[in-house]
């Protein structure tokens, strides 16, 4: 079960574009497209990377599977 | 996006590789046609062509070990994973009907050539199930 997350609110609250997160995460933009379409998860170092860069602890950026589906409950 | 350094790298190297390995066929194939090997040097010879396919699968290891974008080498990954099942299981089915005298027999080192048919299988695969692709 992929990972949700808010990286494409974050980023658009920022104005960047997919190249601009990827140039400042050092990845790929279609890591970027990926981790946002919820295709791909993050490894923990990248996802620190992206809870660094945006100011913010992991949780308030990645959903847990385990809360959401216990949310769902 | 221009294409990242370990990929540049990998791209360089299967260059160099596709070349020795021509010049190693070539030289090869020349000198039994004319007889010309005989003993432990004609195993040598014989040998020589397959090296820099050997190499091949190095440097796809190696650029494995210094891809520094994680998802570019999970694709990549996926990618080989898709080929070496692709070239085992025609390697396989070709083996039994090979055994049942129903068609021709196939070289053993065909494999190496279907595994990088198998790498193009992979990437359709990656395309159709991520919507991505490795970018050589």
């Amino acid at each position: 079960m992929l990972m949700e997350n808010r990286l494409r609110v974050l980023r658009a609250e920022r104005s960047w574009s997919q190249q601009d997160l990827a140039e400042r995460l050092e990845v790929s933009r279609q890591s970027v497209n990926a981790i946002e379409t919820g295709k791909y998860d993050p490894s923990l170092p990248l996802a620190f990377r992206i809870a660094e860069l945006f100011d913010l602890p992991i949780e308030e950026i990645f959903v847990s599977p385990a809360r959401r589906s216990s949310k769902a409950i | 996006m221009s294409m990242n350094p370990a990929m540049n790298r990998y791209n360089w190297r299967v260059i160099w590789l596709s070349l020795v390995y021509a010049a190693f066929l070539l030289t090869a194939v020349y000198c039994f046609k004319h007889q010309l090997l005989h003993g432990v040097i004609a195993y040598v010879a014989a040998i020589l062509p397959a090296l820099p396919i050997i190499g091949i699968f190095g440097a796809m290891g190696r650029y494995l070990l210094e891809e520094e974008d994680e998802y570019v080498r999970m694709l990549m990954v996926r990618q080989s994973l898709w080929a070496s099942g692709f070239a085992l299981s025609v390697a396989t089915i070709w083996g039994f009907l090979e055994s049942f005298n129903l068609v021709e027999h196939v070289d053993a080192y065909s494999v190496a050539i279907v595994w990088f048919v198998g790498l193009g299988v992979g990437s359709l695969m990656n395309k159709l199930t991520l919507g991505a692709s490795v970018k050589c």
